[in-house]
Formats: C-alpha cells, structure tokens, sequence
C-alpha cells in the first residue's frame, strides 16, 4: 500500500508506477477496483477556510468528518450533502473530501442547490503522467481558462488524482420541515413534486418512496430557511395539494433530517438483496421507466430525476430500460456483474471517443482506476 | 494586440471556399464582400478590429455540420460569434478566418414546465429565454449585463454570470445538455432534461471553452420558477473597507442575499450625473437584495439592516414600492453608460476573495494616481467578481497602451490576491497574454491538451485564450487541405 504524505510524493510514485493503481480516497464507495492501491489519506488538513467568503480549502485526503466539523463550527455546510455509501455497500473506512468531489457525490439537496460539481471552485491534481496540475481558483467566479475543476469532478480518479480541493459552502438554514403526502400513485407523485419544484416556495428536497414508516408510499418536500418562512411555505404547498384528497402531515426538522438521510444513503435498500442502480433522468420519463425495470423495489429523488432501483443480482437494468435520457449507474453489485455491465452507462459514440480522447491524454499508459469508466 | 499574421495560402483559397459555402448555404447566409465583412471585424472589445475573410449565418445544426466540414477540409480557421458582445475580444476575426455567426438561429425548440427546462437554439437572446417562460412564472436565471443583446451560444462559451449569481449561480450551473457541431463537422449530443453526467463531465468541459472545443448550436437550459417578490436595500458608506466587512458579515450572519452589488465614488458621481438614481454621495455605496414572499424580505432585510447599522451607514434606504426598486437598480444598471459618457473606457473582470477587497481598492487609487488614469469601481460583491473601468481616452496617442498596462497590472493584483484573471467575462485576446501569470506551464499544456481532443488541427477560434508563443506550435500543425 502506497499512502504519500505530499503531492510531490505522489507525483513521484505515479511517475514510477509500473501497474495500474486504484485510487482510493476512504476507500468507502465502491470504486477502487483491485490493483495497487495508491491511498490519498496522507494529503489531509484544511489550509484554509474563510466563513465570510464561503470558501475552504483542504487536502484530497481530509476526511469528510473534519470538513463537516470545521464548518459546523461557523454554522455552515457542505450544501451538496455528498450521500454516505458506508451503510448500503457495507464498506467501512472514512470518506474524504477527494472521495466526494471526484466521484461527483450529490445527496437531495442537488435537485435545488446544485450537485457537488456546482460547488467544486478549484483543484490541484497529478496525472497520469505525473504532472502536477492546478485549475480554478479559490474563487467564486472564475472563468480563467478551461473549466477542468468540472472535467475532474466525476471523473473518478481515472484523469489524475485529486490533492488538494477548494469549495464554495453555505450558511446552515436557521430551520427545515418536510411536508409529506400519502398514498400517491409514482405518476401522481411525480406531478406534485413537478408542480412543488415549480413553486416559488423553494423546494430543497423531493422524493417519493413506500415502505419508510408504514406500507403506505410517502411523497416528500422538504422546504429550508428561517423559521417563519418554513411554515409559510410548508403551509402554502399543503394549501396547493388540497385537492388531491391525500393525507398531508407536516414534520418538524428532527423528524426531517432522520428521512432526508435515509433517502440520501439509499437507506432502504441497505439490508436488502440484490443489486443497486441509481438512474439520472427526465423526471416525467420516470413512471414508465419504473414500469419497464421489473426491479424488485424503486423509490425516487430530485423530484423524479433519480431512481434507485434495486434488481435481482446480476440483471442488466439498462437492457430493461433501453434509450431514455439518462444513465444508469451500477452502484452495488459483485465484482462479477460490475465487470460484466459496466459501473457506467455505455457513450454514444462520438462522446466516447471525446472521453477517450481526454483520458489517452491525461493518463497515457492507462494506469489510473484502469478499466472503471468505459471498457477501453 | 499581436493576431497571428493571416495564411497567404488561405486568402488565396478564398473565392473556393466561398464557391463550397454557397453550395450548402442560402444565397444571403455567404457573406465575402469586403464592404459587408466589416459588419463582423469586432465585438464589444472595439479597440481591436479585423475584417473577417467570410461571414456565414446559417440557419440550422446540418447547415453549421456543414460549414465546419468544409472550413475543416480546406483547412481554415472559424471564429464562433453569438451576438457579440464579448468585452473580451472572444469573436474577434483573423483575416484568413471564417465567422461563423448563429444570430439567425434563435427558436425555442421547446419548453418544458413539469420537466423545468427550455430547449432552445443558441442564437436566442439570454433576456428572449426568459421570455419565452415568464407568463407561466418561469425565469432563466443567469443574467450578464448585456442581457437584452447577447446569444445563449456566447453565454455558453464564456460561462456568463450576472448580479444575480450570488444565488443562482453562473451559465454552467444552469445548462443541462447542449448539441454540438465538432470542427469537423460532425454533430454530438451532450447532456440533456436529466441533470448530470454519466460519464466525464464534458458539459462542463464545454461551458466556458470559449467556442474553442466545437459550435453549440442547441441548449437546454434550466428554467426556475419566478419568485414571489424581491426587494433591494440600499447603503452608503464613507470607507470602502467598511463596505467591505459589512458584506463579509452579512455573508457570515446566514442570509444570502441573491445580489450584493457595490460602487465607488468616482462611479456614484458618474451615474447620478447620468440617470439620476438619487444615490447618495458617498465612498462605497451597496445595492442588496432579498428574495422570498413579503413577510420573508420584511424578516431578511431587517437582519441586513441590523448588520449595516453596526457599521455606521451614511445612508440606509430599504425600497418601499416596485418604482423605488427600480431606481435603485437604475444606477447600477446605467453604470457602464454612465462611464462611457465621460471616456472610453476599458472593462476589467478580475475576481478576489472578499476578504482582500479593502487591499485591492486601495491598491487599485494608488495605482490610478501612478499612471494617471480614473477608475471607477462597480462590482459584484457577494462573490468579489470586480469591474474596475479604467478611464482613457481613445484619440489621444498612447492612451490605449497605457490603459491596457494599467488594467494589466490590476488583474496581476488580483491573481496575488488569491483570486483570477476573468470572472465572468472570459479570456479572449484580452487577457491572454496574462494567463502565463495565472498558470504555470503544465496547468496550460493540460487545458491545451483539451482542445488537441477535441480540435486536433486548431481550427476553432484558434488564436484566443492561450498566449501565442505558448500556443504557435499547435496553431501551425499542417492543416488537411491541398
């Protein structure tokens, strides 16, 4: 195991690799596949953190928790709230900051607020050929040259490996409440929560699943702010869906934060069998993506625009659901069926040879999480 | 401003490239007399002027495959153009180039409310996007200045901002997918109504490329829903510093405001003397404003006047009425006209932690006082993204030279300030030259190697953003034509 303590160390063993390396963060969500491990827990610390102008930066390797703990402090947050793979992959080990932004990690929160991409300001990286790379600032706006903050923010350490990560952050709401709704239909839930996301009432969550208190499916819109505003607008959505003749109940925020992290977690299918995808698409084309998966069990995110489906092991969803716009991605399944399917939806064509394209440059000899996105 | 000097062979393949052209264009989408090329020698960066070779205005994805086929056989270069307001120079011509221009595609194609998102072609106008879905309460939410003129294609290529970004972020959080014509010619399709990636982040990649990576011919965009209302507070102060901790804690204090604008004293006088917006007379003035149903803007603001207050405002005017907002917003809206009431002026687009602003401001009047030339300061505060407008006068020899030295060595107290060359604006050939002060070699070889992917031959407005010694080899690679 190879753990360097500086980017110039890392840079250094990229440069003398021999093998293909598999990048690992915390080691938690699932995507270091099984060659030489190269562990970024040695490029930890934050090196800096203005509250007054919503900015931190630390290193690739910092784990998540102290992130969150230095920000807490100042009552802010990491806005994108990155889901904690732990509990539904069975991994243990601590996620990290890296971990985070290279694998584009975004919770409930994305359908409003953006994903962690949005929040990602500027990067330091080693390529695969051992550059050391700096793009982006530490900045809010900043159009200086090509966005490679963006290109690296998902990549999934198959361009280079992060080492050092700024981000933008945001105050904590003084409150949040969740109005829930019972018993809808996926197609009616995805009309309520289409005509929620198009309120002004700024929406901060909306997700559909059965099965989390009783058996009766719960529709839910969490709404954030100071807390004479969250009552107004919980109250002004109730008014909204009146008609609709469903059981509405408002939740305090106690109540809300347990639901809303058991939605980001995917908590519902930790203890479950059987493999699990996470689908991006048009949220209207949900219902019938639903209908065409012959899943075990689904719910849904984003106001529709993500699905969690959970499969029998070793089926192919994307075969089921066949072109939509979206992608499926393969989330937890055997090694086996990860290297049979795919962890990512297959390109067109002609965006693939441009992916292709990029990673032949940014990583010749094909050492960086060899073989994790597209199958070249 | 050094262009690459134009290819005597190109010129002299003009009369078949404007045969191959007239072949796959409407008679009146070719445009090669001399006399009409001069309509596209520049955008709103009017100091440098270059007639293009040809202009082209096509009117649909095929027609531009089209184009950048040809233009890719006979090895000629193309320089995007949406409506050209770039302040950059970004659709600045070369003389051997072909301009491609793509005002005349401008439908929605189509909008989706349930789905919240407008499919349009990329010649629409950023303001005409709204348009097309404020009777149904939606809004597309970046905003640059140039708003009622500039094309969502140049939007796009430079990641445009505006005031409101504070909240709703800058074009590249807003632009869900995009079709895309490559150099050469051929049409791929990036992103689209489901919100992100896949696979690598090309969207991402794309927006702010400065039409250097392909030709966006369509986009979806995101659309939101308008809010119930929004109120701004005005403030003045005697001290820029002051100002500046005051937006620092109101940041701090949890409430985010969806604008912080800020204007200096040499732009306050400019603009009253210009619209009359009834601004006090003051060293830092701040326009702030709140979002949210009435009873939430009664509650933020008082949290931001309670803030403001600790600071001893010379002046602290929360907008009673629609018509009072509106003359808050005049001044700030009028600034740039105002300016260039008194002089040409040049517009700089360097971005800074808040936290340097009081060193920066200060800086900036001592350096103005050095080389002899006003600036007014008019900025987006919230996220630091400065507009220093340096005052100069265009018929005076030399006053060029010294405004681009001048506005140089403030975006270098930018960059040491911890902050960028460009925040909203883009590089163009306007900051170029200073990217080597920004980043080192490898951090350009790697956003080089980026367009070697996408553009092998360097076609594609080939001559912006990177320094030309830095770029000269790749410029000169040998081109597929003869």
């Amino acid at each position: 195991m190879t753990k360097p303590d500086t980017e110039a160390a890392l840079a250094d063993v990229i440069k003398s690799a021999t093998g293909p390396l598999s990048v690992r963060g915390g080691g938690t969500r699932g995507m270091s596949g099984g060659y030489a491990p190269l562990e970024t827990g040695g490029l930890s610390g934050i090196s800096l953190y203005e509250p007054g102008a919503l900015t931190i930066v630390a290193g690739a390797g910092t784990p998540l928790s102290d992130i969150d703990a230095a920000l807490a402090a100042e009552n802010q947050r990491l806005a994108f709230e990155p889901m904690d793979h732990r509990k539904l992959l069975g991994t243990t080990g601590t996620p990290t900051l890296g971990g985070v932004i290279s694998a584009n990690i975004s919770g409930p929160r994305r359908i409003q607020g953006g994903a962690a991409r949005d929040y990602a300001l500027g990067v330091r990286f080693v390529d695969g050929a051992g550059n050391i790379i700096k793009n982006g600032g530490r900045v809010m706006k900043n159009v200086t040259g090509y966005d490679l903050v963006k290109l690296m923010c998902g990549s999934c350490g198959t361009l280079g490996v992060l080492t050092e990560v700024s981000l933008k952050v945001l105050p904590v709401p003084e409150t949040s409440g969740t109005l829930m709704l019972r018993n809808l239909s996926n197609r009616d839930a995805v009309e309520v929560m289409s005509a929620a996301m198009g309120s002004p009432y700024e929406v901060t969550g909306a997700a559909h699943c059965a099965k989390i208190l009783d058996d009766a499916p719960i529709t839910a819109l969490r709404v954030e702010g100071f807390e004479a505003s969250v009552a107004y607008r919980l109250e002004k959505l109730r008014t909204m869906f009146s008609d609709r003749k469903t059981d509405m109940e408002i939740v305090p925020q106690e109540m809300s934060d347990w639901f809303w992290e058991g939605v980001r977690d995917a908590g519902k299918f930790s203890e479950a069998e059987g493999d699990v995808w996470r689908v991006s698409c048009k949220p209207s084309d949900g219902p019938a993506l639903e209908a065409a998966s012959e899943a075990e069990e689904c719910f849904c995110d984003w106001g529709g625009g993500l699905i969690w489906f959970r499969t029998r092991s070793g089926s192919d969803l994307r075969a089921k659901l066949g072109s939509f716009d979206g992608h499926a991605t393969l989330v937890r399944a055997s090694a086996e069926t990860k290297s049979k399917l795919g962890t990512f939806q297959p390109e067109a064509p002609g965006v693939a040879r441009l992916s292709a394209g990029l990673r032949q440059r940014f990583d010749p000899r094909g050492i960086l999480n060899t073989g994790l996105m597209g199958h070249e | 401003m050094e262009m690459p000097i134009p290819d005597q062979a190109i010129l002299a393949r003009k009369s078949r490239v404007v045969e191959r052209l007239r072949a796959v264009l409407p008679v009146d989408a070719v445009i090669s007399e001399v006399s009409e090329t001069r309509a596209y020698e520049c955008d709103a960066l009017t100091a440098y002027k270059c007639p293009p070779m040809v202009a082209v205005l096509p009117s649909s994805t095929q027609e531009v495959s089209d184009v950048l086929r040809i233009c890719h056989e006979e090895g000629v270069p193309v320089v995007p153009r949406g409506s050209g307001t770039s302040l950059a120079g970004g659709a600045l011509p070369t003389a051997d180039c072909v301009i491609l221009g793509v005002a005349r595609m401008n439908d929605v194609l189509d909008t989706d409310y349930a789905n919240r998102v407008i499919r349009v072609q990329t010649g629409r106008t950023n303001l005409s996007v709204t348009g097309a879905v404020e009777e149904n309460g939606f809004f597309y939410a970046p905003d640059p200045s140039s708003q009622l003129a500039c094309a969502i294609a140049g939007n796009i290529a430079m990641n445009s901002g505006g005031a409101h970004c504070l909240k709703y972020g800058v074009t590249t959080n807003n632009l869900m997918g995009v079709t895309m014509v490559m150099m050469d010619g051929e049409v791929v399709e990036i992103g689209g109504a489901h919100m992100d990636s896949g696979g690598l982040d090309l969207l991402g990649l794309i927006c702010g490329s400065e039409g250097q990576l392909g030709v966006v011919t369509e986009a979806t965009l995101r659309i939101l829903p308008k809010p119930e209302g929004a109120r701004p507070v005005l403030m003045g102060f005697d001290d820029n510093e002051v100002a500046g901790a005051c937006v620092s804690d109101i940041i701090k204090a949890g409430v985010l405001p969806v604008a912080i604008e800020f204007m200096d004293r040499p732009c306050i006088e400019a603009t009253e003397a210009f619209a009359q917006a009834g601004y006090p007379m003051c060293e830092a003035l701040l326009i702030v404003e709140v979002e949210g149903s009435e009873a939430e803007i009664d509650h933020q603001l008082s949290l931001i006047m309670e803030i403001a207050r600790r600071h001893n405002p010379v002046e602290l005017r929360e907008s009673t009425s629609a018509d009072e907002s509106a003359r808050i917003w005049l001044g700030r809206k009028s600034a740039f006209g105002a300016m260039g009431q008194i002089n040409d002026y040049m517009c700089l687009d360097g971005t800074i932690p808040v936290s340097s602003l009081p060193f920066v401001l200060r800086r900036i009047s001592e350096m103005s006082e050095q080389f002899g030339l006003k600036v007014g300061n008019v900025f987006h505060a919230g996220d630091g993204n400065m507009h220093p407008l340096i005052l100069f006068d265009a018929n005076k020899p030399g006053d060029l030279e010294l405004c681009e030295e001048f506005g140089a060595e403030i975006l270098k107290l930018c960059v040491e300030a911890g902050g960028c060359l460009t925040g909203e604006h883009g590089v163009g050939i306007e900051k170029r030259d200073l990217m080597s002060y920004q980043y080192a070699p490898e951090d350009l070889e790697a956003q080089m190697a980026v367009k070697d992917v996408f553009d092998p031959q360097w076609l594609l407005n080939p001559a912006k953003v990177f320094p030309l010694d830095v770029s000269a080899s790749r410029r000169s690679l040998p081109v597929a034509a003869e």
